[in-house]
């Protein structure tokens, strides 16, 4: 799978086709207040849905080494969650610029901004924890351990806690329905390139870990014969 | 290596002076597919063109590895 490459086509072939329909489909113009900033969601939404994909893969790799500690299992978990953190870096900046022009400043302390900004504190400690260990058995055990609490805080802070409250983001308190997984407020032509965005763009950050992967395995084979 | 540079870059060039050529005639041709719309369709090629080399660069980066891998 690492070094198969009809994925990677997958997802270039997927990518070319949200770069194209992502700019080109028609958007519904509904009250002049979102207007083509509606198409970010071919672009922005993608990067939390990837996100989010990388650091559950990260976890299982982390629970995998838990019962069966493999250093090559650490490799895939350490990898998944820096793809994943970058993934979620990305989505915050992108968000801060959508916000600057629909909300009127980048950063309006909204709940959904606050949650996954404390999300990725908490997986950026899970690197300073691991940076500040010096035996690899021990920054891959403690590692995975932090890696399963950092995992349990994700959902609630991007999930849970903003729909407790009112948001800006959709699916804040008072309004209807799941925004992420009830997929029935968005235009069918929409839904029809949003969904490849989504995968097109996690697959992409797939293929990175995978070369993050590699390169660790390939260290720890070389650190074996020496 | 060098020489598919070489002939990327040069392929680039060529694209770019067709390119050149073919926006003089934009001001009498309204109907020109690329400045129709908006100009949106510049963006796209754009982003299109990003992609591409982000895949490229990429797909470089894993056959080194795979070499790599090889040698050991």
């Amino acid at each position: 799978m690492l070094r198969k490459y009809w994925w990677k086509l997958l997802a270039y072939l997927l990518l070319l086709y949200t770069a194209v329909m992502g700019f080109l489909v028609k958007i519904p113009i509904l009250d002049g207040r979102l207007q083509q900033t509606i198409r970010n969601l071919f672009f922005h939404v993608p990067m939390w849905f990837g996100m989010m994909i990388l650091l559950t893969t990260s976890v299982v790799y982390a629970i995998k080494y838990l019962r069966n500690p493999l250093p090559k299992y650490d490799a895939y978990s350490t990898a998944y969650a820096t793809t994943g953190v970058v993934y979620g870096v990305l989505g915050l900046i992108t968000g801060a610029i959508w916000a600057n022009y629909q909300w009127g400043e980048p950063w309006s302390g909204d709940p959904k901004q606050n949650g996954a900004a404390i999300a990725l504190l908490i997986y950026l400690a899970y690197f300073v924890l691991r940076g500040s260990l010096q035996d690899d058995e021990k920054k891959a055990r403690i590692g995975s351990v932090y890696n399963v609490f950092a995992f349990a805080m994700l959902f609630p802070t991007l999930w849970i806690l903003p729909r407790l409250t009112e948001s800006l983001h959709p699916g804040g308190e008072g309004s209807e329905g799941n925004p992420g997984l009830n997929g029935g407020d968005l235009a069918p032509e929409m839904r029809l390139v949003f969904w490849p965005a989504v995968l097109g763009w996690t697959l992409l950050g797939v293929w990175i870990s995978t070369i993050r992967i590699r390169i660790a395995l390939y260290h720890q084979e070389k650190s074996l014969h020496v | 290596m060098y020489k598919k540079t070489l002939f990327l870059i040069a392929a680039f060039l060529l694209f770019e002076t067709i390119d050149a050529f073919a926006q003089q005639s934009v001001e009498s041709s309204p109907e020109n597919f690329m400045t129709s719309e908006g100009k949106i369709y510049v963006v796209v090629a754009v982003v299109v063109t990003i992609i591409t080399g982000l895949f490229i660069y990429l797909y470089r980066l894993d056959r080194k590895i795979s070499r790599l891998e090889k040698s050991k």
